[in-house]
C-alpha cells in the first residue's frame, strides 16, 4: 500500500452503493405516474456505479500489474481499504470501512454491469405495470445495498448492507403483493433466510467479543489478519472445533440461508413470484451469490488452521452441503413444469457447485464460477422473462413448444445460456468455471479420503445437461401447445439478452487452465498465456470426462424430449418410466412438506399455547391488576367526595362567611364609617388615659 | 374651679353636641352644621389654652383660631356645594339614600 495514504478511487468507494441507495430515496418521494424520471435516475445513478466500479477495477488492475513486474508478494499489497470509527462504547469502539481488493473489484464490476443491464431490460419488461416507480425505487435500493455488501470491509456493515438486501428481496418477490401466492412466498423467503442470518449474527458477535474488532483488514489487526486468527485458533469451541472453525460455521449458515443451500433452499423456488427481471439480478445472478462472496470474503476464517494442502472442518462441511445441494436440485429440477422454478432449481444445485468449489478449491475456483453464473444465469431469467412476455404471460412450459420460429433472438440467445449453464465443452464460459470445481474436487479426492463430493458434481452436471435440454425442447421445440399467438420481444429486451450471451461466451477466455488470469488475479499471483498449463496430469482426462458427461446429458435429454415433446394434458416422458420417482421429484423431495409436519407444526403448536397463555395467564394476570386498581379507584372516590370534599368545602364557607360579615362593615353610609371612626377615637382616648394614669 | 376649666367644659360640650348632630342628623346640611360646631368648639379650647396659657402676650392662639375660620369657612363653601351638587343628582339631601360608594 502506497505510503500518501488511499487513492481516491478508494477514498471515494462509498459513492457506488451511496448514489443508487440515494437515488432510491429520490423516486420513493416522487409521485406514482412519474415513472420515466424514476427510470433514468436508477439508470443514471447505477451507470455512475458501473463507471466507478470499472476505475476501481482498472485501479487495482494497473497495479497488480505493477506489483507482478516487480515481483513482490502482493496479496496483501492489493488490498486497500479505509476504515473509521462510527460509535464508542467504554474502551471498544465499532468500526466501519470498506475495502477494494481484487476479490471486491471483480464482484462490484459483475453486479453494477449486470444490474444496469436487468434495469434497461425491467424498462421493457414492466412496461405496463402500474407500480412502475415503485419498482425502480426498490430495484435501485437492492443495488445499493449489494453493492455496499461487496465493499464492506466491516463484518457490521456488511451484515447491515445483506439485511438490507434481504429486505429489498422481500420487497420484490411480493412485488405483485395482491396475490396471495407472491406475498406468501415474500414471507417464506423473509423468514427462511433469518433462520440462517440468526446463526450469523450470532458468529459476529462471536467473533467481536474473540477478536475485539469487526473489521476484515486493519493493517495487521483486523479479525482476518495473522493474530486476530492466531487467536482465534488457540481457543477451543468444543466438539473438536475451534473458535475459527465455529465462528466459519455459524457464518456459514447465514451463507447458507441467503444463498439457497440445503437445508434453508426451499425459499429460492418460490421466489420466482417475484417479477421476471428480479428474479434475474436477487434470485440467480447477484443476491443469492452474496452468500458465496461472504465465504470467499471470510475466506481466511474458514482456512485457519488448515495444514499445507488439507482442509478444516468448516471447509469441510462447506463441501459437503455445497456437492449435496448441488445433486439435491438438480434433481428436483429434471421433474418442474414452470420455466422459472427450473431456472430455480438450477440456481440452488449452481450456488452448491459455487460453495463446493470455495470448500474444495478456494477463492478462485468458487468465484470465477460465481461470475459466469452470474452473466449466463442473468441471461437464462431474462430470456426466460421474455419467453414469458412474448406468450402473453405463461410460465408452464407445457403450454409452450416452437417458439424457436416466433423468438428467434430469445432463442438464440436463450440457447448460449442453456449450453453455458451445462458447461458445453471448450466454447461456453461455463465450462470453464464448472471444470475448476471438478478439478479442484478430483485433487481433494486424490488427496483426502472423501471422494463423494466429486462424483456427486459430476453426476450433478449430468442432471444439468439433462434438465435444460428438457426445457429448451419444451420451450422451443416441437408444437406450440399455447393459444395465443406468440411474438418476439422489444429491443431494449433482446439487446441486454445479446450483451449476457455474448459474455456468457467470452468470460470463459479469462479462466482457462493455458491463462488463468482470474484465478491469478484474486490470488495476487502473475500468469501467463502457457498451453502448457494443459498438460497438466489428469486434467485433459477431467475435461474429456466432464465433456462426455454433458454429451451424455444433452443427448439423453434430446433423445427423451427433443422434437416431440408431449402435449399439456399427456404425461411426461420420464412420467411414465418411472411414476413414483417422477412424483417425488415433482414435489421437490417432499421438503416443504416435511417442514409443515415438523417446524411449522411445532410453532403453530406453540404460538397456540402461547396464545392461551396470553389469553388465560397473562390476560387474567391483567384482568386482576385491573380489577384492583378498579376497587382502590372507588376507594379513593369515597374518601374525595366525603372526606376530603366535605372539609374543603366547609372550610370555603367559613372564609366566605367571616368574608361577608367584614363586607358588612362597607355599606356606604358615610355616617356609619363616622361612627366607628368616633367609637375608635373615643376607644383611643380611653386607652392613652389609662395608660397615662398614674 | 378654676376659670379654664370652665371654657374646657363649654367647649366640651359644644364639641359632644356637634359630634351628636353630624352622627345622628340625616340631612346633609345639618350634618355639616354640627362638624362646624366640632370646629368651633376647637376654636375655644385654643383661645382658653393661650389666654391662659404660660405666653398669653404671644399672639399663637388667636392667629391659630383666625387660621381655623379661615379654613372653616372654605370648607363650609366646598360642603355646601357637595350637598348641592348630590342634591341637583339625587333630589335628596338625605345621607341615609347617598350609600351607593360601597365596594
Amino acid at each position: 500500500m502506497s505510503d500518501c495514504g488511499p487513492a481516491a478511487i478508494v477514498q471515494f468507494l462509498w459513492l457506488i452503493p451511496a448514489l443508487p441507495i440515494a437515488a432510491s430515496g429520490v423516486i420513493a418521494l416522487l409521485k406514482q405516474p412519474k415513472r420515466k424520471a424514476a427510470a433514468r435516475l436508477s439508470i443514471g445513478s447505477l451507470s455512475i456505479s458501473l463507471i466507478l466500479s470499472l476505475a476501481a477495477f482498472a485501479h487495482v488492475l494497473t497495479h497488480w500489474i505493477n506489483l507482478a513486474a516487480e515481483k513482490v508478494h502482493p496479496v496483501d499489497a492489493l488490498r486497500e481499504t479505509v476504515n473509521f470509527t462510527w460509535l464508542q462504547f467504554g474502551t471498544s469502539t465499532v468500526d466501519l470501512g470498506w475495502i477494494l481488493d481484487p476479490l471486491s473489484a471483480v464482484m462490484l464490476v459483475m453486479v453494477s454491469f449486470v444490474g444496469l443491464l436487468i434495469f434497461i431490460y425491467s424498462t421493457g419488461y414492466m412496461a405496463h405495470d402500474e407500480n412502475y416507480t415503485r419498482f425502480f425505487c426498490f430495484l435501485s435500493l437492492f443495488a445499493g445495498a449489494m453493492l455496499g455488501v461487496v465493499i464492506s470491509n466491516s463484518i457490521l456493515l456488511l451484515f447491515m448492507c445483506w439485511e438490507l438486501v434481504g429486505l429489498t428481496s422481500y420487497l420484490l418477490i411480493g412485488f405483485w403483493y395482491h396475490k396471495p401466492s407472491a406475498a406468501a412466498a415474500a414471507k417464506k423467503a423473509f423468514l427462511t433466510t433469518r433462520v440462517g442470518d440468526i446463526f450469523f449474527l450470532l458468529g459476529i458477535v462471536w467473533l467481536f467479543s474473540s477478536t475485539g474488532t469487526l473489521l476484515f483488514y486493519n493493517h495487521g489487526t483486523g479479525s482476518l489478519e495473522g493474530w486476530a486468527l492466531a487467536g482465534l485458533l488457540s481457543q477451543h469451541a468444543g466438539l473438536g472445533l475451534t473458535a475459527a472453525g465455529a465462528i466459519g460455521l455459524l457464518i456459514f449458515a447465514g451463507a447458507a440461508g441467503k444463498s439457497g443451500q440445503l437445508p434453508l433452499h426451499v425459499w429460492l423456488p418460490d421466489a420466482m413470484e417475484g417479477p421476471t427481471p428480479v428474479s434475474a439480478l436477487i434470485h440467480a445472478a447477484t443476491m443469492v451469490a452474496a452468500g458465496v462472496y461472504l465465504i470467499a470474503r471470510v475466506y481466511p476464517l474458514m482456512q485457519a488452521g488448515a495444514l499445507t494442502g488439507g482442509t478444516t472442518t468448516a471447509l469441510t462441511v462447506v463441501t459437503w452441503v455445497g456437492a449435496s445441494t448441488a445433486v439435491f436440485a438438480a434433481l428436483i429440477a429434471v421433474a418442474q413444469n414452470d420455466i422459472k422454478r427450473i431456472l430455480a432449481y438450477s440456481t440452488v444445485s449452481q450456488l452448491g457447485y459455487m460453495m463446493a468449489g470455495l470448500g474444495l478449491g478456494g477463492v478462485a475456483v468458487g468465484m470465477f464460477h460465481l461470475i459466469t453464473h452470474a452473466f449466463f444465469k442473468a441471461l437464462l431469467f431474462m430470456g426466460a422473462g421474455s419467453v414469458i412476455h412474448g406468450i402473453h404471460e405463461e410460465q408452464d412450459v407445457r403450454r409452450m413448444g416452437g417458439l424457436k420460429v416466433d423468438m428467434p433472438v430469445t432463442f438464440i440467445t436463450y440457447a448460449i445460456g442453456m449450453l453455458a449453464l451445462c458447461g458445453f465443452p471448450l466454447v461456453f464460459s461455463g465450462f470453464w468455471s464448472k471444470d475448476g470445481i471438478l478439478e479442484a474436487a478430483q485433487v481433494a479426492a486424490a488427496t483426502s479420503v472423501a471422494k463423494a463430493p466429486f462424483y456427486m458434481l459430476v453426476f450433478g452436471a449430468l442432471l444439468t445437461a439433462f434438465y435444460m435440454t428438457r426445457q429448451v425442447s419444451y420451450v422451443f421445440f416441437g408444437n406450440y401447445h399455447g393459444h395465443k399467438s406468440a411474438h418476439e420481444s422489444p429491443s431494449v429486451m433482446t439487446v441486454p439478452l445479446a450483451i449476457l450471451a455474448f459474455f456468457a461466451i467470452a468470460l470463459g477466455a479469462i479462466g482457462t487452465p493455458a491463462w488463468p488470469w482470474f484465478r491469478a488475479f484474486l490470488e495476487g499471483r502473475s500468469a501467463g498465456f502457457d498451453l502448457h498449463g494443459f498438460a497438466e496430469p489428469g486434467l485433459l482426462a477431467l475435461m474429456a470426462t466432464s465433456s462426455l458427461v454433458v454429451f451424455i446429458g444433452l443427448g439423453l435429454g434430446w433423445r427423451l424430449y427433443g422434437n416431440n415433446t408431449p402435449k399439456p394434458e399427456e404425461p411426461d416422458a420420464l412420467e411414465k418410466s418411472a411414476p413414483w420417482v417422477w412424483g417425488v421429484l415433482r414435489d421437490k423431495f417432499y421438503v416443504d412438506e416435511l417442514y409443515g409436519v415438523t417446524v411449522i407444526a411445532f410453532y403453530a403448536w406453540w404460538a397456540r399455547v402461547a396464545d392461551w397463555l396470553d389469553r388465560r395467564v397473562w390476560g387474567g394476570a391483567v384482568a386482576c391488576v385491573t380489577w384492583a386498581f378498579g376497587l382502590w379507584a372507588q376507594l379513593n372516590r369515597f374518601l374525595d367526595t366525603n372526606v376530603v370534599d366535605g372539609s374543603f368545602d366547609k372550610g370555603c364557607e367559613e372564609l366566605s362567611n367571616s368574608g361577608g360579615l367584614l363586607a358588612r362593615v362597607q355599606s356606604g353610609r358615610v355616617q356609619t364609617y363616622l361612627r366607628i371612626l368616633a367609637l375608635a377615637v373615643v376607644a383611643l382616648i380611653a386607652i392613652l388615659v389609662w395608660s397615662a394614669r398614674p | 374651679m378654676t376659670p379654664l376649666t370652665g371654657y374646657l367644659l363649654v367647649a366640651a360640650l359644644l364639641f359632644a353636641i356637634g359630634l351628636a348632630g353630624a352622627l345622628v342628623r340625616r340631612n346633609a346640611i345639618l350634618v355639616l352644621i354640627g362638624i362646624e360646631l366640632m370646629l368651633n368648639a376647637a376654636n375655644l379650647n385654643f383661645i382658653a389654652f393661650w389666654r391662659y396659657g404660660p405666653h398669653p402676650e404671644a399672639l399663637t392662639g388667636m392667629m391659630f383660631a383666625i387660621f381655623s375660620i379661615a379654613v372653616a369657612a372654605a370648607e363650609a363653601a366646598v360642603g355646601l356645594g357637595l350637598v348641592i351638587a348630590i342634591y341637583r343628582h339625587a333630589q335628596t339631601t338625605d345621607l341615609d339614600k347617598m350609600n351607593r360608594m360601597k365596594g
